[in-house]
């Protein structure tokens, strides 16, 4: 038996496929100027890809091919040498359509793999976010504004090869920058993108990350059910309807929160997060209205607390909210939980009025690719210093 | 309908039931009466139409209320009544040939969304060449996909056999769809006597339809055929499996009690067994070619032939275990095939090879199994066809090597 080496992509569906499939295509094609087989591929079970919903892509290298075949025996690895996530907000955990219950983004991380992330954030950030591991792990930072396009744009800000540049210092065994280089030329013809993989490749950074380090919630599950326990004819009841809201300071009951789904709560697809100001709030209905997740909850006093459990962060409730910075859009990075925002107000309005603006003020910009023409170009100067110091 | 008189039935000694002359399509449709079906779809194609005619007959003379409406074409034909069952609906459709192929998707999801729909198909071939005569290729398309399938050969089975398959799909165990395949021309173009049951009697034997927690209702709100990726599909698939696994008891439940209420037995319902007491070698076959095989097992019989015949009624579920302990009692065997399944095993019908894989697993003793196609496109099956299948299942008999798979009746 050879060497077998696996990694793991988690990508934000749509937004990041092209930038996924490059990244797994290059570590194939990389490892194979070196002689060794490969291969790539993204999980079925993810597709058809949504906007922003977490996906995985894999590449798959050996040393040689009976090696490889042995990787290729299990559909999906079950451990990985490193997991790449190209957006961090992935790092509070990865709940896709492939599967059920929330995963850790470090899961498949083997014993001293490693987890390379795109961030503008600080380690301690990161791994905050991240769930905690029994076994200690190392955290590699990209520098960078996670990389965001659509279905058939992709935005060539050198994610990609930079990510390469860093495999190469982190896992030599895998593939030489040589290689990274070699392989950018032949796929992309550009002498600045090998410029890039090389000052990624130099400025690769390890943090270790210990068993104590992280987020320490058990991430929630769902065990599925054998054939005779799940109902007949492919029918599913639906969800109850909901319950009235208690005021946490008066326990007076009121309002309307709708049951939601207990099996897949699809808030790991949120980038950014509506911040609500309640003393502005005019009560116009039209974030709850054009909610397309139904996910604000109405309040006894008839205010709309967006339910953090169901918030995928499309930001339609910012763009249809007609008084100024009622509800803001906030980078996710900037929360630690899914508290209610409307029950901090309650217990505090004066404290959720400073947190609030702390909030808007430091928003974190970030979007799921085009919301408006010339958004990326106002990114250029960001994109360009982070290139400069690496 | 034309109404004959009244006669009395001997074994009850009462007046239970009435004479009619009518087709094996009329029949179905008097079973649609009778079953008070609410929904029914139509599109037509030849055979298959004669009960669309039938049941559209019995809605305008007052005696059938219904909803009848005709689709565009036969994918939304079983679309509607799939939706109609599964808000409650009895329902009743039908097809033939190529029709039967344009529902072909609505046909794949009734199963899994375990609808117990009845259908009629009209047996006919399948295009091309545009042809209206009976082939058995068109319901056996289904084979494989939760249907249960069911041959009749006369218009009083047809009529019978649809209150059993309302009574069998529709039973919570089950919630199977049931097609009943009528040899198209043979079947549905002639008229016979036929017994007509009470309602009060088939009110005994057909409990309502009740569609329980997978009712399509407000007062019962549940998502219908989500997308379920590879974690379900396993599931799903297990289940109808038991279903089609139970579908053999229950047909059987259904047999006695009906004989118990009309008086009326079939024997085992899944293969009917004409003169095989003492035969040394035995015919097989679906539908109306036993008329023709019967006629000639009869004249061979004077010859001093002992043979016999083996007509499969239930297709699915198939009675494997049992249909292979009855064949072990001969010395050979020859299937008549109304159906081709180019490339298959020896290149038999779909029926041969569907006896020889009931053998092959069975302790018992397995004769040779001789596959025959005959009878395609509504080609006549006849007695001389007949004779010559039963000669070469006699060589077999002896040990004389026979082709597995012969044409019959063909020019050459």
């Amino acid at each position: 038996m050879g060497r077998l080496f696996a990694i793991e992509i988690i990508y934000r569906g749509i937004y990041q496929k092209t930038l996924a499939k490059n990244i797994s295509r290059s570590i194939v094609l990389a490892a194979h100027k070196e002689g060794k087989p490969g291969i790539s591929f993204g999980r079925y079970g993810d597709s058809p890809e949504r906007n922003g919903i977490p996906a995985k892509n894999f590449a798959i290298v050996a040393t040689d091919d009976i090696t490889l075949e042995e990787g290729m025996a299990k559909y999906e690895p079950k451990e990985v040498d490193i997991t790449i996530s190209v957006d961090d907000t992935l790092c509070k955990g990865v709940e896709s359509w492939a599967w059920y219950g929330l995963q850790p983004v470090n899961r498949l991380l083997k014993p001293g793999g490693t987890l390379i992330v795109t961030s503008r954030e600080t380690p301690e950030t990161v791994i905050g976010m991240c769930h905690r591991k029994d076994q200690p792990y190392n955290l590699a930072i990209l520098k960078g504004i996670p990389s965001f396009s659509g279905l058939w744009v992709y935005k060539d800000d050198h994610t990609d090869v930079r990510i390469l540049g860093m495999i190469s210092k982190i896992l030599p065994e895998l593939f030489s920058l040589k290689s990274v280089q070699a392989t950018i030329m032949d796929e992309w013809k550009d002498q600045v993108k090998t410029a890039s993989a090389a000052k990624a490749h130099e400025t690769t950074s390890l943090v270790s990350v210990q068993p104590n380090q992280g987020n320490p919630e058990t991430p929630y599950k769902f065990d599925l059910p054998k054939w005779h326990e799940m109902g007949e004819g492919i029918a599913i009841p639906s969800i109850p309807q909901g319950k009235a809201v208690e005021d946490p300071t008066t326990r007076a009951e009121g309002g309307y929160r709708p049951d939601r789904n207990p099996t897949f709560k699809k808030y790991t697809t949120r980038t950014m997060r509506p911040v609500v100001n309640f003393d502005t709030c005019i009560k116009c209905t039209l974030c709850w209205l054009q909610c397309p997740d139904s996910c604000f909850d109405v309040t006894p006093e008839g205010l709309y607390d967006a339910n953090m459990q169901a918030c995928c962060g499309c930001g339609v409730c910012e763009a249809v909210c007609p008084v100024k910075e009622c509800v803001t859009m906030v980078n996710e990075t900037e929360f630690k939980d899914n508290a209610s925002q409307w029950e901090a107000w309650r217990n505090d309005k004066k404290g959720y009025e400073a947190w609030l603006q702390d909030k808007i003020k430091s928003r974190g910009e970030r979007s799921h690719g085009f919301r408006y023409v010339g958004q990326y170009e106002e990114q250029v100067p960001e994109m360009l210093e982070i290139a400069r110091k690496g | 309908m034309a109404q004959m008189a009244a006669v009395v039935d001997e074994q009850h000694g009462k007046q239970t039931e009435e004479t009619a002359l009518i087709t094996g399509s009329e029949a179905i449709a008097v079973a649609c009466k009778l079953a008070d079906v609410d929904v029914v779809t139509a599109y037509p194609i030849r055979p298959y139409d004669t009960v669309m005619q039938y049941v559209c007959k019995l809605v305008a003379n007052g005696e059938l209320d219904c909803e009848y409406i005709v689709a565009e074409g036969e994918h939304s034909q079983f679309e509607i009544v799939k939706h109609a069952s599964a808000c409650g609906a009895r329902v009743f459709c039908g097809s033939s040939g190529v029709g039967w192929m344009y529902a072909m998707e609505a046909l794949t999801v009734t199963p899994a969304l375990r609808i117990p729909m009845v259908a009629m198909v009209g047996n006919r071939a399948l295009d091309d060449p545009g042809a209206f005569g009976v082939e058995h290729n068109d319901a056996l398309a289904v084979r494989d996909l939760g249907w249960q399938l069911v041959w009749v050969d006369s218009a009083q089975e047809a009529l019978d056999t649809a209150l059993i398959a309302y009574r069998v799909a529709e039973d919570r165990r089950i919630f199977l769809p049931c097609a009943i395949s009528c040899d198209g021309a043979f079947l549905t173009h002639s008229q016979a006597l036929v017994k007509i049951p009470s309602q009060e009697k088939v009110n005994q034997f057909l409990p309502r339809y009740d569609r329980k927690e997978l009712l399509l209702h407000p007062d019962n709100p549940i998502t219908v055929a989500p997308q379920g990726n590879e974690d379900w599909v396993m599931e799903i698939r297990r289940q109808n499996y038991a279903a089609m696994e139970r579908s053999y008891s229950v047909l059987k439940e259904a047999y006695a009690d009906f004989e118990r209420i009309f008086g009326r037995s079939y024997g085992n319902p899944f293969f009917e067994e004409y003169m095989t007491a003492d035969a040394d070698v035995v015919l097989m076959g679906m539908g109306t070619l036993s008329t023709p095989v019967k006629v000639a097992i009869r004249k061979m019989r004077d010859a001093g032939k002992k043979v016999g015949f083996v007509r499969i009624r239930w297709f699915r579920p198939f009675a494997a275990e049992e249909l292979a302990k009855c064949l072990s009692r001969f010395k050979a065997v020859g299937v008549i095939d109304r159906d081709y399944s180019f490339g298959s095993p020896y290149n038999s019908g779909v029926v041969t090879n569907e006896v020889r894989t009931a053998l092959y697993s069975s302790p018992g003793a397995k004769p040779p199994v001789l596959g025959f196609i005959a009878g395609l496109g509504g080609r006549e099956v006849t007695v001389p066809d007949v004779e010559k299948v039963t000669e070469s299942v006699y060589q077999a008999a002896a040990g004389k090597q026979q082709p597995l798979t012969q044409w019959i009746g063909l020019r050459e």
